[in-house]
């Protein structure tokens, strides 16, 4: 009896008997998860693709140089020391420019999304002046802040100081209000409301809008370097496109992509960490 | 220190929310307020406590409130108000931050208020990784860290389910037993009311005033889920609420 039991059971499980049948799935997905060495994979196979293609005649040397030879100029750059300038140069306005751009940011990020006077004044300014291409502005850039070091920075700072003016107070206009009433039920100030409150509920909202305005600076950083400077990464690009030498063009543009990613890795750490609790 | 409630009158634009309220809460003693939904007991809260200024009427403190007081009115929330990105104990340690006290001190203050309300082991747990009771629970410490006069509680427990509801409902009482602390306790709850209110009292529909007070004289370690004398008093107030609830029902919510 029993044992009749348990099959009929198992039966059902694997078949549905009769004039039944089992529901079918349709939950699941909608979660992409990390998933480790595809991406050095696709990287990795890319390049062996183009190599293969050069080597075999395939991709002439004219449009196209082998990714070998690239690595050739790069190696180039190492040896003579310019590689450094280069970088130097670059990393030097990238990092001043950013951070300066970023803090202003924040300042007038919070006061729009904290105070009525500065979202009334500043709020419509920086809608307007947001979709302005920089670029476009360096010839007056260049007038106000001088051909050297100054205009380029400038480029920079504009270019990364209206996305984090724009994350910011829209991350603080997300802020949970029920959070902001709790700290001023136990009579925090207005300081401590926005330090302990505010700011690191906008967090989130601030650290995406970083991704963002890292990258345009580096956009803006090689243009605002293909006018009037001496070193830079932009000025070399320039240089091998003038010269037509299209491994150094390829070599720079390599280091440009290294630089977007390792600026994007580093915010994904501060993610992980700032972030943690999200988890 | 005893708060007493005079005349207080609130208007939303034209929309009257309450009318006219006026009550004392005792020292030691928990007040409940119970009402139709919609009827301005979270609003006669947050007038209370000073998170909002009312039309008419004032809330006045009698007395002083205890020594070391940090903050003598303090709320707890129903939706707990927990900062996600703070433990446990950066929770608690959120609202003794700018009163001038050492990090030893705070420290001391935070270790003591988490054995008191059995929390120790939690100290370094985010709240997410906490069930609602337990959010409760912490949301309650950090009330008691600040050696409030009065607590005003806006539906502690109307998040939770009601197995959680009944264990933090005996947690309240035999924390009441041992501090006699005072509340203002609002609720749509009738059976958290009679279980936990020294007086209970019934606001009516939109605009809310004050219908009934009545009185429990039964000690709140006597009051189980089964007490007979409660049970009738917990259905006399429902008696008296029912037609406001029907009627309150059927009102529109913003005019």
């Amino acid at each position: 009896m029993n044992s009749t039991e348990t099959v009929g059971n198992a039966a059902i499980d694997a078949a549905a008997p009769e004039n039944g049948r089992p529901v079918p799935f349709r939950g699941g997905g909608f979660s992409p998860k990390r998933v480790r060495f595809v991406a050095p994979v696709v990287f990795l196979s890319l390049l062996v693709l183009w190599e293969l293609g050069s080597r075999s005649g395939f991709i002439s040397p004219l449009v196209m140089p082998a990714p070998s030879e690239a690595l050739g100029a790069l190696g180039d750059l190492v040896r003579s020391g310019l590689l450094f300038k280069h970088l130097s140069a670059s990393l030097w306005r990238l990092v001043i420019g950013f951070t300066c751009g970023t803090l202003l940011g924040l300042t007038v990020g919070t006061l729009i999304g904290l105070y009525s006077l500065p979202r009334a004044t500043f709020a419509p300014l920086v809608a307007a002046l947001f979709p302005i291409p920089k670029i476009a502005l360096l010839p007056l850039f260049i007038i106000w802040f001088g051909i050297g070091e100054g205009s380029k920075i400038a480029t920079i700072l504009f270019g990364s100081f209206f996305p984090t003016v724009i994350a910011t107070y829209g991350g603080i206009d997300a802020v949970d209000r029920s959070l902001i009433r709790m700290g001023q039920s136990f009579n925090l100030s207005r300081a401590a409301i926005i330090r302990s409150i505010v700011l690191p509920s906008a967090l989130p909202a601030i650290l995406s809008g970083m991704r963002i305005s890292a990258s345009i600076s580096i956009i803006l950083l090689v243009a605002a370097e293909m006018i009037g400077a001496e070193y830079g990464i932009g000025a070399y690009v320039l240089l091998a496109g003038n010269l037509m030498a299209t491994d150094q063009l390829v070599a720079g543009v390599a280091i440009l992509s290294i630089l977007g990613l390792t600026v994007s890795w580093l915010i994904s750490c501060a993610e992980r960490y700032f972030l943690r609790w999200r988890v | 220190m005893d708060l007493k409630i005079r005349d207080l009158t609130h208007r939303y634009a034209k929309l009257e929310v309450l009318r006219k309220i006026n009550l004392t809460v005792e020292s030691g003693k928990i007040v409940c307020i119970v009402g139709p939904s919609g009827c301005g007991k979270s609003t006669l809260l947050r007038l209370v406590g000073g998170l909002e200024q009312p039309t008419e009427g004032q809330v006045i403190q009698m007395g002083e409130p205890p020594e070391g007081s940090l903050n003598p009115l303090t709320y707890i929330f129903q939706d707990f108000a927990l900062l996600p990105w703070r433990t446990v104990f950066g929770n608690i340690a959120l609202v003794l931050e700018g009163h001038g006290l050492g990090k030893a001190e705070i420290t001391k203050r935070i270790e003591d208020v988490l054995a008191r309300t059995r929390l120790s082991e939690f100290a370094n747990v985010f709240p997410k990784q906490l069930s609602g009771g337990m959010k409760q629970r912490v949301a309650i410490a950090r009330a008691l860290v600040v050696n409030p006069a009065v607590l005003l509680m806006d539906e502690p427990l109307s998040a939770l389910d009601s197995q959680t509801r009944e264990l933090l409902m005996d947690d309240l009482v035999s924390l009441w037993e041992r501090e006699r602390f005072t509340a203002c306790y609002i609720t749509h709850n009738l059976n958290e009311a009679v279980r936990l209110g020294h007086e209970v009292v019934i606001l009516s529909r939109r605009p809310g005033e004050i219908r009934e007070t009545v009185s429990i004289d039964i000690p709140l370690g006597e009051r189980t889920a089964e007490n007979p004398e409660l049970m009738k008093t917990q259905n006399l107030l429902w008696n008296m609420m029912r037609e406001e609830a029907l009627t309150a029902d059927r009102q529109l919510t913003e005019t």
